[in-house]
């Protein structure tokens, strides 16, 4: 008889995401896919400037998926769910684990975008509520919201431009966002190499600094009437 | 030159510590850190107030004892040094610094600069060790090891366990600590047996201690005395994924057979 005992898969999972290093994976790995998500979407909605048939082709083929659409709603929303609830508990454990403050801390390795993470990610996660409402479910646009009609419905909404001032923002902070998160998720997962590390940093930096350009241009161009 | 100090005095664990002002009029560039310490101190006695308690023992910045902050940078301004091999050259006559000690959860404060570290102690006991056999010594060169592993192995032992990088951590976190630790054996040959079990054992202990996570910001390898690398936090997170998914706990009582 061997000595040697097996935990159930429970009882692994409960242990692994108790400890700090298992949440961090969990930030990771949810963060890999929305931040996936994240590029694709980009590059769809993007052909808001090839015009109204090219925009309103492309929601229809993504509808015409059907059992598939629903399928990736629901990683997507599975990752949104996991990377919420684990930030929301490793910001009490870092809470915690300080519970008296410096009278006078320095800065001197961390980027403004990694000291912001907790702040850029709630606002990027309440806007993307209002987003979903704006032009997913129209609840946000009212009457104006023509089901169907996503080149309308996007010029219309961005002409407000309180909404698009919030899109504006929340885009921007979704690109500092991405700045720490994209090179971030692969040094939790233990990649991390001299070799490829540097690249990977310059690679989130150009993440982020696409997705901001690419998403800030759309409702800009409505704003300034480029897109009408 | 004189310096002018604002240090974190605090009796005990329990009660509240505050800010307080001093001066030293007659400390000189040659001095270090903890000397010009000694001086004030001198002086704090002499006029029969309470001396300014901080850790320190070999002054020659390999024990680990020693360490504070410096204007909210711990060990202070100068790279790869512990405060006792901070000079007072590298500051400037009239010059005002703010002293507190490390602050985290884990560790308490003791009183002024000094906090009780010994949680870094329970990780180390918690699996921060490889089991040999007692015994005549092996011979030399008996297992072979990897020249690039050793040299990594040995870069990650050069961790004093200071806990300044607990210290500069937005987070409070050890990984940097618990990392160079879980490295230095992790990639000897000698250490292989029980990596899986190292790994899970002291991230877990590191965790129940209730230190903070790693936002991977870099800080702590900023202010390294020893200039321990971020690439071991990753290769901690490899060894615990690894372990969660394989690892098997030993039972107690029964054989291998």
């Amino acid at each position: 008889m061997s000595s040697i005992a097996v935990n159930s898969g429970l009882n692994r999972t409960a242990t692994f995401y108790h400890s700090v290093v298992g949440k961090k994976v969990v930030m990771a790995v949810s963060g890999f896919v929305l931040s996936g998500f994240v590029l694709g979407h980009m590059f769809g909605n993007l052909q808001l400037f090839q015009g109204r048939e090219k925009l309103n082709h492309y929601a229809e083929m993504l509808q015409s998926l059907g059992g598939l659409l629903w399928f990736a709603r629901f990683v997507l929303l599975s990752a949104a769910v996991l990377h919420i609830t684990a930030a929301f508990q490793l910001w009490r454990l870092k809470n915690e684990a300080r519970p008296q403050a410096y009278v006078k801390k320095a800065h001197i390795a961390t980027s403004y975008a990694a000291r912001t993470m907790i702040w850029s990610g709630p606002i990027v996660g309440a806007f993307l509520v209002y987003h979903i409402l704006h032009f997913t479910t129209g609840q946000a646009l009212g009457d104006q919201f023509i089901k169907g009609d996503v080149y309308h419905n996007v010029i219309v909404g961005f002409q407000n431009p309180a909404a698009s001032f919030f899109y504006i923002i929340a885009n921007i902070l979704l690109a500092i966002h991405l700045y720490h998160g994209v090179w971030s998720m692969f040094q939790s997962l233990g990649v991390n190499h001299p070799k490829y590390t540097p690249k990977l940093k310059t690679l989130a930096k150009v993440y982020g600094w696409v997705i901001g350009i690419g998403n800030v241009s759309m409702p800009l161009a409505v704003l300034v009437g480029l897109v009408k | 030159m004189k310096i002018i100090l604002n240090i974190w005095r605090q009796q005990n664990a329990t009660s509240a510590g505050r800010m307080v002002r001093y001066e030293v009029p007659n400390a000189n560039e040659h001095m270090s850190f903890l000397e010009m310490l000694d001086v004030l101190n001198e002086e704090l006695t002499r006029k029969g107030e309470d001396p300014v308690t901080f850790e320190h023992d070999c002054r020659e910045g390999i024990c680990g004892c020693c360490g504070f902050m410096i204007d909210g940078v711990p060990h202070g301004p100068q790279r790869g040094t512990t405060v006792c091999q901070l000079h007072m050259r590298h500051f400037h006559d009239g010059d005002e610094l703010w002293l507190e000690p490390f602050r985290a959860k884990a560790f308490p404060v003791i009183k002024d600069l000094m906090v009780d570290r010994s949680a870094f102690d329970r990780i180390i006991a918690s699996g921060g060790f490889i089991s040999v056999n007692t015994g005549s010594a092996p011979d030399g060169n008996a297992l072979p090891v990897i020249k690039k592993c050793s040299d990594m192995a040995m870069d990650a032992a050069a961790c004093i366990g200071c806990g300044a990088c607990v210290a500069s951590c937005p987070n409070a976190s050890a990984s940097l600590f618990v990392s160079a630790k879980i490295s230095h054996l992790g990639q000897l040959p000698q250490g292989q047996a029980e990596r899986d079990r190292r790994a899970s054992r002291m991230v877990l202990k590191m965790t129940d201690e209730g230190f903070g996570y790693c936002t991977n910001t870099g800080e702590c390898e900023a202010v390294c005395p020893k200039g321990i690398k971020i690439e071991n936090i990753a290769r901690m997170h490899r060894d615990y994924i690894k372990a969660s998914a394989t690892f098997r706990e030993e039972t107690s009582g029964g054989g291998a057979g």
